[in-house]
């Protein structure tokens, strides 16, 4: 068998996730706000309706609490529904429904009953998104037994996790950065699933393990170059899917390192950066020594002027520095030349 | 009391006629089963034996009986917190509910969750939940899910009156509506939410005008009549399978005891006694009881105790879950 080599952007890799499975399983079933409307939620859910229909595809009123609980009951009828949220933001509208019901439900009812559902998170970033429109809360699902949450960062897992969350039998939070949907890569043109639990090793070294989480795995890689300039080889990791979360492939490659740092999408506090180090740091104490710092998003709202908002978030620069003090064992106050992401770049709004 | 069974029955539907004297000794074995069941938790709660927040349904059963009885086996009930009523009503197995209680393995839900989370899919009994209005939205996504698959299914949802306070009750029937999806909503309302009364909850208690705002018909039940019940259930899921779209119910009701245990509660007063007497007068165990032919209220009464007494000697004998079990089904495969 020859190599894929066919490419295709982020978002397009969502669509073709979605439309495969609702050609596959008359039980798969799209809605939320907007999924029907003539942008197609960025393309990600372009001429599903035109496709499968109207019952498949479609908008509703802006109740976020009711829908969500509108997916776990048809769930709980054997239909395998994708709840779609143009902001991440909007999940805070769902939290009852999230974590009271959806969470719960196999457990309470011990196995009686699964729900299959999955809802699609998008953070937004950049052209002043500002305090409500670019959180990503994933931390608050992690914390909770009975989710699962997964955070693709190239479009093949894109693809291959869309797939796999709706085949799960479980509810499944999806984090989509829309920052990532115009990156290209090969995607296979067959359906395939990027298993939960497993995380990617992308860049291999010797020098500082970087776990990065979504969009900050872009910048993480973009990072490395820099570091590599001054001689620093960092092991970049993607742990793709956040829970259940592959801490083997993290504590082997700090094993290796002795140095970790944890770049979040998200605020560090009692986030995904404290919970991974936590777990190295339990596994690893007594038997290495180990270096750790983290890197997130400014303990503050999130700004909208375009100043402010540039300190907010890390990139590729403050990244590089910080992981070359961790590997230098102290502060080298060196920061790289280097440009503002090009896809943040060229984002022009409003949406 | 003749008179009054000729009247009542004059009632009921053509079918339901000639089947009156099997459908009395029915709805009545239904009542007798519950009210018993619940009398009897109450006896045992103080030995700690159920050690479970239990919301007894004494009072309230001739809700559940009455709607359910015009169910068929296949359509769907989602509940609340205080749902013995409805689970049995519905025809959830009374062994397995009594075991959840008793916190055993044998449990509906291997006494894992207890009272407040009851389940049997076999009976088309889809959960309850402890959250109030949390399975209104359940209930329409079922109801939406089975009208995608082409099937005829109803699905009944129960709740009090306080969830006609929740946020979520205003969208999941906004959406109803507007999907016409096959659901029958229940608010049994029994003017309290915990200790609190409706006056100092909702500006006016118009929760049939809210409702009928959003499209939908709607009826109203003072008395808790289970005849009553029945008849207007027929017709209003009938209306629905045929299409109709949702509907909505207020079903006037009393709690006897204590919003959560065993104890009468008059002494805390919220409540007044002559509040209380006045739905006791109206008891609809007593009622069916009445309307009976002795031998038959007797065969009905005999097989109930049996059933009862062998439910509750089956959670004492069931074994707690083992240790391993903590970690079972957070996940499904």
């Amino acid at each position: 068998m020859t190599k894929p080599t066919r490419e295709i952007s982020y978002a397009d890799a969502l669509y073709e996730a979605a439309a495969g499975e609702m050609e596959r399983d008359p039980s798969v079933f799209v809605f939320g706000l907007g999924v029907d409307d003539p942008k197609g939620m960025y393309g990600t859910t372009k001429d599903l309706q035109v496709r499968f229909g109207a019952d498949r595809n479609f908008d509703t009123p802006l109740s976020e609490d009711a829908m969500t609980g509108v997916a776990i009951g048809a769930a709980l009828a054997g239909m395998r529904p994708i709840h779609v949220h143009q902001r991440f933001d909007f999940l805070l509208l769902c939290m009852n429904q999230l974590v009271n019901v959806a969470a719960k439900w196999s457990y309470t009812f011990a196995g009686a009953v699964k729900v299959p559902i999955v809802v699609r998170s998008i953070i937004g970033r950049s052209w002043g998104q500002g305090a409500q429109h670019s959180q990503a809360l994933h931390s608050m699902f992690m914390h909770v037994p009975g989710l699962k949450v997964v955070a693709p960062t190239t479009p093949h897992d894109a693809k291959g996790c869309m797939i796999a969350a709706i085949r799960d039998n479980n509810p499944v939070i999806f984090m989509e950065h829309r920052m990532l949907y115009g990156h290209r890569g090969v995607v296979p043109e067959e359906s395939y699933e990027v298993p939960f639990g497993k995380a990617r090793i992308l860049k291999e070294g010797d020098n500082i393990t970087i776990v990065a989480i979504s969009h900050m795995v872009v910048e993480s890689l973009r990072a490395a170059s820099h570091l590599e300039s001054v001689g620093v080889h960092a092991e970049i990791i993607d742990p793709v899917s956040l829970s259940p979360l592959d801490i083997e492939t993290i504590v082997q490659s700090v094993s290796k390192t002795g140095r970790l740092l944890v770049v979040d999408n998200a605020w560090t506090a009692c986030g995904a950066s404290a919970e991974i180090i936590s777990q190295v740091i339990e596994r690893l104490q007594g038997k290495r020594a180990v270096q750790v710092s983290r890197m997130g998003f400014a303990p503050v709202p999130c700004p909208t002027t375009k100043p402010l908002e540039n300190l907010f978030y890390p990139n590729a620069r403050t990244i590089a520095a910080r992981a070359y003090d961790v590997a230098k064992g102290s502060a080298q106050n060196w920061l790289p030349e280097g440009a503002e992401a090009k896809e943040i770049l060229e984002f022009k709004g409003p949406f | 009391m003749l008179a009054e069974i000729d009247e009542r029955v004059a009632t009921l539907t053509k079918e339901a006629k000639e089947h009156a004297p099997a459908l009395l000794s029915r709805l009545y074995r239904a009542l007798y089963r519950i009210r018993r069941v619940e009398e009897d938790v109450a006896r045992i709660y103080p030995t700690d034996k159920i050690k479970s927040p239990s919301h007894l349904s004494l009072g309230q059963e001739s809700v559940s009986v009455g709607i359910c009885e015009a169910l068929r086996k296949s359509d769907i009930v989602f509940a609340t917190y205080r749902s013995h009523a409805a689970y049995l009503a519905k025809g959830g197995d009374i062994n397995r509910m009594i075991a959840e209680l008793y916190g055993k393995e044998d449990g509906a839900a291997r006494g894992k969750s207890g009272s407040m989370h009851l389940i049997d899919m076999s009976a088309g009994m889809m959960g309850t939940s402890a959250i109030v209005g949390s399975t209104i939205p359940l209930a329409v996504g079922y109801a939406l899910a089975e009208r995608m698959k082409g099937k005829d299914t109803v699905v009944v949802v129960f709740f009090g009156d306080g969830a006609m306070e929740e946020g979520v009750f205003h969208e999941s029937l906004n959406f109803a509506a507007l999907k016409k999806v096959p659901v029958l909503f229940v608010c049994e309302n029994n003017t309290y939410a915990i200790h609190t009364p409706l006056h100092m909850r909702v500006p006016k208690p118009n929760f049939r005008e809210r409702v009928e705002a959003y499209q939908i018909p709607t009826r109203l039940v003072e008395d808790g009549d289970v005849l009553t019940l029945l008849k207007e259930t027929e017709a209003a899921v009938s209306r629905i399978r045929a299409g109709g779209g949702p509907e909505f119910f207020e079903v006037m009701t009393m709690r006897w005891l204590e919003h959560v245990g065993p104890g009468d509660d008059l002494h805390l007063n919220y409540r007044t006694k002559a509040e209380l007497d006045s739905w006791k007068a109206k008891d609809q165990v007593k009622r069916l009881a009445s309307m009976l032919a002795p031998t038959e209220r007797q065969r009905v009464e005999a097989d109930v105790e049996s059933e009862v007494a062998a439910a509750f000697e089956f959670a004492e004998k069931s074994q707690y879950p083992a240790d391993h079990e903590l970690y079972e089904h957070v996940f499904h495969d």
